[in-house]
């Protein structure tokens, strides 16, 4: 049998700071054994526990394209007093961690197929997004129009900025940037990300909405995205919750009946609909 | 089969050679599941022990993996399960609860290894509750005080011997051409069955009927005010229940060996669903306790239709405050 709870070993190959506040950073990992490599595979959406040995675990989504297959990439947000988070970011390059994944259902990218897809993110939730269209973008012909609606505070605190640059100059996607406060060279749109959203109203017939974001974020996005007509069905969510075991076991993530570790993160809304919102 | 008192000692040392013992063993707090050498040093528990023995398969601590790191790589060395252990003196409710650990780990899907393996190269030994507790209510869950569900063998106390009741093969491996064994005969056998008559009609019961489907629609109701109200969140309840199963992950290092390890935890606990950020979806004692209640009576149904929980009664017994989740479920069924 075996061992769910054993780390494949990594080595952190880049650590980029992310933000101007240097409280985001990406860790770029790659396996120690070739045969780990070969092995692992996963679908946007998925996430990982990463272990910093004689600290502990944490779950983090998996922000990089599933194409790329020998690297794996998580953006870190540090959680002052967080004993992983700061661990991750007082690490350096070369240092050697483990990965238990990968965990969870992932994005329903299958039946997103021949439909429209609408991504909506706020903040740092923006990593399973980017690593989704990374995904949609390497098989961009089994897809419909792909919007990408991202929004952050400042300029200064979006994430993958180079990525954002090329994505931007690219005609197969939308890319709409927006910040709360603008700057001087801002280029994007000023406003929050739901006011953006009605503003760039795009199509609900036969399209997903993907949204990760702050609570805050979502609780106003959801009715934007009820007005333009998505049905519950077609709006994907991705949960957070405090996590241990990633396997269903440990009863950390239970929501109703239930865990979000393995029947999620990922849920579309009208699942959510129909659990407690103990959340 | 029958076996006469005054050749349990022979039997069980014979079965040294081959498998570890784990009986209940007196400890200050009560009788608790620890490894004994034989004969000695344990006693068949009158009523049940304070710990369950769920504790001999997900140990209270127990350590998953040991490692060293080192600049070019890590050295991971997983802790192995001991090999065959026979488990004496299990209470018919702890040995169902086995039943429903199972589901959880090592059912379909992903299986916790050191559970699995435990559950494999165990044989549980059941005993017969002659005399249920004043607290017991194990016949309104579907159980019964001799009850077979996860024995491999029922042990009944016959006075001056046992009636052995074989239920599975790895039980009769147990037994099959051991000297101290002799076939029973109809007298046992009624001896036994009017010994189960009497435990059933003394044993208490409570109204449970219908409490699933009441519960599908009594999450926000204003129940959960008044029942909650006195818990301290000592988590007592959740560590000595038998089926109750949540646990932490975490490291520790010691003279430079990095140890993995798993111990029990509680969803009574406030840190058990605190986020990160600072937000609690569970954030005052109500809601934690509406979790232990929903996880017993409702989701673990819709899961795996069947009922959480046993009715051993032990979180009656200890609870600090005298919170008696027999009254608890009295109020969901009638509300
Ligand atoms: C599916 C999923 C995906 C995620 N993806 C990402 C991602 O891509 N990027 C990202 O940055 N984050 C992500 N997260 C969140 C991330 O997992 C958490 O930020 C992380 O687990 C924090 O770990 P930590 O060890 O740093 O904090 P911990 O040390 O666990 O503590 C965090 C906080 O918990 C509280 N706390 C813990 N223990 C105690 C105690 N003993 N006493 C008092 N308070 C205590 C404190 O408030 C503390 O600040 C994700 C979470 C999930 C579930
Ligand atoms: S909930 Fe109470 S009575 Fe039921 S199995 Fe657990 S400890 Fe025993
Ligand atoms: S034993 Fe009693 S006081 Fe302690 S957590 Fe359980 S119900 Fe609350
Ligand atoms: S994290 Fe353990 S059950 Fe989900």
């Amino acid at each position: 049998m075996k061992n769910p709870y054993l780390p494949l070993p990594m080595r952190i190959e880049k650590i980029t700071v992310e933000t101007e506040d240097r409280s985001l950073r990406t860790f770029s990992l790659s396996f120690l054994n070739r045969a780990d490599a070969e092995a692992f595979g996963f679908v946007p959406g998925q996430f990982a526990e990463v272990h910093v040995f004689g600290q502990g675990e944490a779950p983090f989504g998996i922000a990089s394209s599933p194409l790329v297959r020998d690297r794996v990439e998580f953006t870190v947000n540090r959680i002052p007093g967080g004993v992983v988070t700061t661990a991750l970011h007082n690490a350096r390059e070369g240092d050697i961690v483990g990965l238990r994944g990968p965990l969870g259902n992932g994005y329903p990218v299958q039946e997103f197929e021949g439909k429209d897809v609408v991504i909506i993110g706020g903040g740092f939730a923006f990593t399973t997004l980017r690593s989704l269209t990374w995904y949609i973008l390497a098989n961009r012909e089994r897809f419909g129009k792909l919007t990408v609606l991202y929004g952050a505070r400042e300029p200064g605190l979006l994430l993958y900025k180079d990525e954002l640059a090329a994505w931007q100059k690219r005609d197969d996607l939308e890319l709409i940037l927006t910040v709360d406060r603008g700057r001087e060279g801002w280029q994007g749109k000023v406003g929050v990300v739901p006011a953006i959203l009605k503003e760039a109203a795009p199509s609900a017939a036969n399209a997903y909405a993907v949204v990760c974001g702050p609570p805050i974020m979502i609780r106003f996005t959801l009715p934007v995205l009820q007005e333009l007509g998505f049905p519950p069905e077609r709006v994907i969510m991705s949960l957070e919750m405090r996590m241990k075991c990633g396997l269903g076991m440990c009863g950390r993530c239970n929501i109703g009946h239930k865990y979000v570790c393995k029947d999620g993160p990922v849920f579309t809304l009208a699942e959510l609909s129909e659990l407690p919102a103990e959340y | 089969m029958i076996i006469r008192k005054e050749r349990v000692n022979d039997f069980l040392n014979g079965l040294r050679a081959g498998y570890r013992l784990y009986a209940p063993v007196q400890t200050q707090a009560g009788p608790v599941f620890a490894p004994v050498n034989g004969a000695t040093g344990w006693s068949w528990p009158a009523g049940n022990t304070l710990k369950s023995a769920k504790e001999v398969f997900l140990p209270q601590t127990e350590t998953l993996f040991t490692y060293r790191t080192s600049l070019d790589g890590v050295q991971v060395e997983e802790a192995r399960v001991e090999g065959r252990v026979v488990l004496l003196g299990v209470r018919p409710c702890d040995a169902r609860s086995l039943t429903m650990l199972d589901k959880v780990f090592a059912g379909e899907g992903v299986r916790d290894p050191y559970y699995t393996a435990r559950r494999e190269n165990t044989v549980v030994l059941g005993l017969a509750c002659n005399e249920p507790c004043g607290t017991c209510f194990c016949t309104s869950l579907g159980g019964s005080p001799f009850g077979t569900a996860g024995c491999d063998l029922l042990w009944v106390d016959l006075g001056d011997r046992y009636l052995v009741r074989v239920l599975t093969d790895r039980g009769k491996a147990l037994v099959e051409g051991r000297p101290e064994f002799a076939p029973a005969g109809d007298a046992d056998l009624a001896a036994a069955r009017e010994l189960e008559e009497g435990a059933l009609g003394r044993m208490g019961t409570v109204p449970v009927q219908g409490v699933k489907e009441k519960l599908d629609r009594l999450f926000a109701d204003p129940l959960w005010d008044r029942v909650y109200e006195k818990c301290l969140g000592c988590g007592t309840c959740t560590y000595l229940c038998p089926t109750c199963h949540c646990f932490d992950l975490t490291d520790e290092v010691i003279d430079g060996l990095g140890v993995r390890l798993r111990t029990w935890d509680a969803c009574m606990y406030p840190l058990f669903t605190l986020h990160a950020s600072g937000h609690n979806p569970r954030p005052t004692q109500k809601e934690r306790f509406r979790q232990r209640i929903m996880h017993k009576f409702k989701y673990f149904v819709d899961n795996f239709r069947e009922t959480a929980c046993v009715g051993c009664g032990r979180c009656i017994r200890y609870c600090p405050v005298n919170i008696d989740i027999r009254a608890v479920l009295a109020e969901i069924s009638a509300g």
